[in-house]
């Protein structure tokens, strides 16, 4: 097996691990590790398709490159911002579900 | 065709435009966050009329020349380079959601308005660098001429809308905002995991190349696939619905009047990128059946559930998962029965006025209800007695709204649903217009609930809890107008949805 067959196959295995948590898994957390595992899963497939789609000669497909680390950006900053509404959605309720028929607060809806 | 290729692969004229139509909002984002909080409402009431005056020349532009706009960015030309191209369809809507947000900045002004003296507060800051970043990030998935670039693009959108949905910090609209943030989460990923494999296939994602060198094989049906249903989650369409009316519902008038006429239009649009210009041989009869299907069950669905609804913002937000079921009908009425290829024709023609119909008066009927919910304290439709007496201009607005969503005429959504029609007459496919006619009833049979309710007689006398500022109302009714005379207007322009087209650039204009 050549090593770009391996590295993609690691790939798909990661979205399908990932993709399995984040359907299956409650928890907003849990959720969003698996989000994060799945992106792994992808940034790898763009890793190998860099190395499969040199075809200029050079060592690997810049372009690739640099939407992966476009995209490991985009990933991180989604993270971020899905972990501070579970921080404070704990502060607000004592507790982080998506479980609609506990919303927590009180007040009525606007 | 060499000479095609030069000509999609230079800098037009007033390419230029394109550039500012991103690098403003973008400046204004940056410089509010530098300044004080409190200048970042200043800074957003001199960009955004700037923005609408920019799409105006954009859309006028396209329109008298009947060519696309088309800047190269640093002259570095596909597929190396990025290209940012505006046809038809992108200056209309650029031009849609440009006037949808600049009346939403005239409505925001009571709720978000920074007085002078106060402290700067969070959420007014937030929100207009979030309106300015939406309106930004909408611009780039009209012009983006790559499917990265859209990819950056609809992350922009997600990143400014998720915020908005949560402003007023209960922990019941920021559950909502989570739940949005990560059903759109798995959109997105989805989409890149699509342009890892289309890359790996054709080495380039410009849409242009791309469309050319298209292959029928397993790789790109799979990307296909993959990007359209992460492109569905982030659209709501049924049945991966189930963030939008909480999240919609939930936010602020002012915030789910953006969300709902301009945020779900995003992906939207890029699906008919996708579509149309990228693989528009790819579909075949049976995914546009499918499309068309889940577009159906979007509309019942969604119609059924709004006249259950207790609550009026409830009502609305169900509505648009129904509305957005009109979008995917044109999949198979644009599908040519010969060639088995998405035509730019009437039926394309019709969703996208379905769209900018829909934008209007969806974001003129959640701040009707914004001003009704600020007059009564409640939005409960059962309890609306009267309130058609204390703000008339403001039912008046909603009614409008309603009559556009029904398709009556001379609205924008009576030329967009005939337009299907007689794109489903013209096919023989029969079934999509009786879901369309079901549609039209259950849509007015819940603008008939609301409106009975709002101009009955009240038990007691209507206790007013406050007053709405004349130009609150007026930003809603102007909305509301704006997509009651898009069908007369559209008997001028509506040709400019046509510019730019792959299959008019191929053959002769249409």
């Amino acid at each position: 097996m050549s090593a770009a067959a391996l590295f993609g196959l690691s790939g798909a295995a990661l979205v399908g691990i990932g993709l399995y948590g984040l359907v299956t898994n409650p928890e907003p957390l849990r959720k969003i590790l698996a989000f994060n595992l799945l992106g792994s899963g992808v940034f790898l497939v763009f890793g190998v398709v860099s190395r499969r789609a040199a075809a200029s000669g050079l060592g690997g497909d810049p372009v690739p490159q640099a939407m992966v680390i476009t995209a490991i950006v985009v990933a991180f900053a989604a993270t971020a911002m899905a972990i501070a509404l579970v921080l404070r959605l704990l502060q607000e309720t004592g507790r982080s579900t998506l479980d609609a028929d506990n919303p927590g607060g009180a007040g009525g809806k606007s | 065709m060499p000479d095609a290729n030069a000509l999609l692969d230079t800098t037009t004229t007033d390419g230029a435009f394109l550039v500012l139509a991103i690098v403003l909002p973008a400046a204004g984002v940056l410089l509010s966050f530098v300044l004080d909080g409190r200048h970042a409402e200043r800074i957003a009431f001199v960009l955004l009329p700037s923005g609408l005056v920019l799409a105006s020349i954009i859309f006028a532009d396209v329109w008298r020349s009947g060519h696309r706009l088309i800047y190269i960015v640093g002259d570095w030309k596909p597929p190396l380079g990025i290209a940012l191209r505006a046809d038809g369809l992108s200056a209309a809507m650029m031009l849609t959601m440009a006037i949808v947000i600049c009346a939403v900045a005239v409505f925001a002004h009571a709720d978000f308005g920074t007085r002078a003296g106060s402290a700067d507060a969070r959420a007014p800051f937030a929100f207009w660098i979030l309106l300015m970043a939406i309106w930004g990030a909408m611009n780039i998935v009209f012009l983006a001429g790559d499917l990265f670039t859209l990819y950056v693009a609809i992350e922009l959108l997600t990143f400014a809308a998720v915020p908005l949905v949560c402003l007023d910090g209960r922990a019941e609209t920021m559950q909502a905002a989570l739940r949005y943030l990560l059903f759109a989460l798995l959109g997105s990923i989805l989409y890149l995991v699509g342009t890892a494999l289309l890359y790996g296939s054709y080495a380039t994602l410009d849409i242009v190349l791309l469309s050319r060198q298209l292959r029928m094989e397993p790789a790109t049906l799979v990307a296909a696939t993959l990007m359209t249903i992460g492109l569905f989650a982030k659209t709501a369409l049924f049945p991966l619905h189930l963030w939008l009316p909480p999240a919609h519902a939930g936010a602020p008038a002012a915030a789910s009047a953006v969300l709902s006429a301009v945020v779900v239009k995003g992906s939207f649009f890029i699906v008919v990128r996708l579509w149309f210009d990228v693989m528009p041989g790819m579909l075949g009869p049976a995914g546009a059946q499918l499309f068309g299907g889940l577009g159906a069950a979007a509309i019942v669905f969604g119609s059924v559930v709004a006249l259950q609804q207790q609550r009026l913002k409830l009502l609305i937000a169900y509505s648009t998962v129904a509305q957005i079921g009109y979008l995917f009908l044109m999949f198979p009425l644009a599908l040519d029965p010969v060639s088995a290829e998405l035509q730019s024709g009437p039926a394309l023609t019709g969703g996208m006025l379905q769209a900018i119909s829909h934008a209007t008066a969806k974001a003129a009927m959640f701040m009707a209800a914004g001003l009704i919910y600020a007059v009564l304290g409640h939005d409960r439709i059962a309890e609306l007695g009267g309130i058609a007496r204390a703000i008339p201009m403001t039912i008046f607005a909603f009614a409008l709204g309603g009559v556009s969503l029904i398709g009556l005429p001379p609205s924008g959504g009576f030329l967009a649903k005939w337009l299907l029609l007689e794109a489903a007459v013209d096919t023989g496919q029969w079934w999509w217009a009786i879901v369309m006619l079901a549609g039209g009833l259950f849509t007015s049979a819940y603008m008939f609930i609301v409106l009975s309710s709002a101009v009955a007689l009240p038990s007691e006398p209507l206790k007013l809890r406050g007053t709405v500022p004349r130009y609150q109302e007026a930003a809603a009714l102007a909305l509301a107008l704006t997509s009651l005379l898009l069908g007369l207007v559209a008997l001028g322009p509506v040709d400019i949805l046509g510019v730019g087209r792959p299959d008019s650039i191929m053959g002769e204009p249409r």
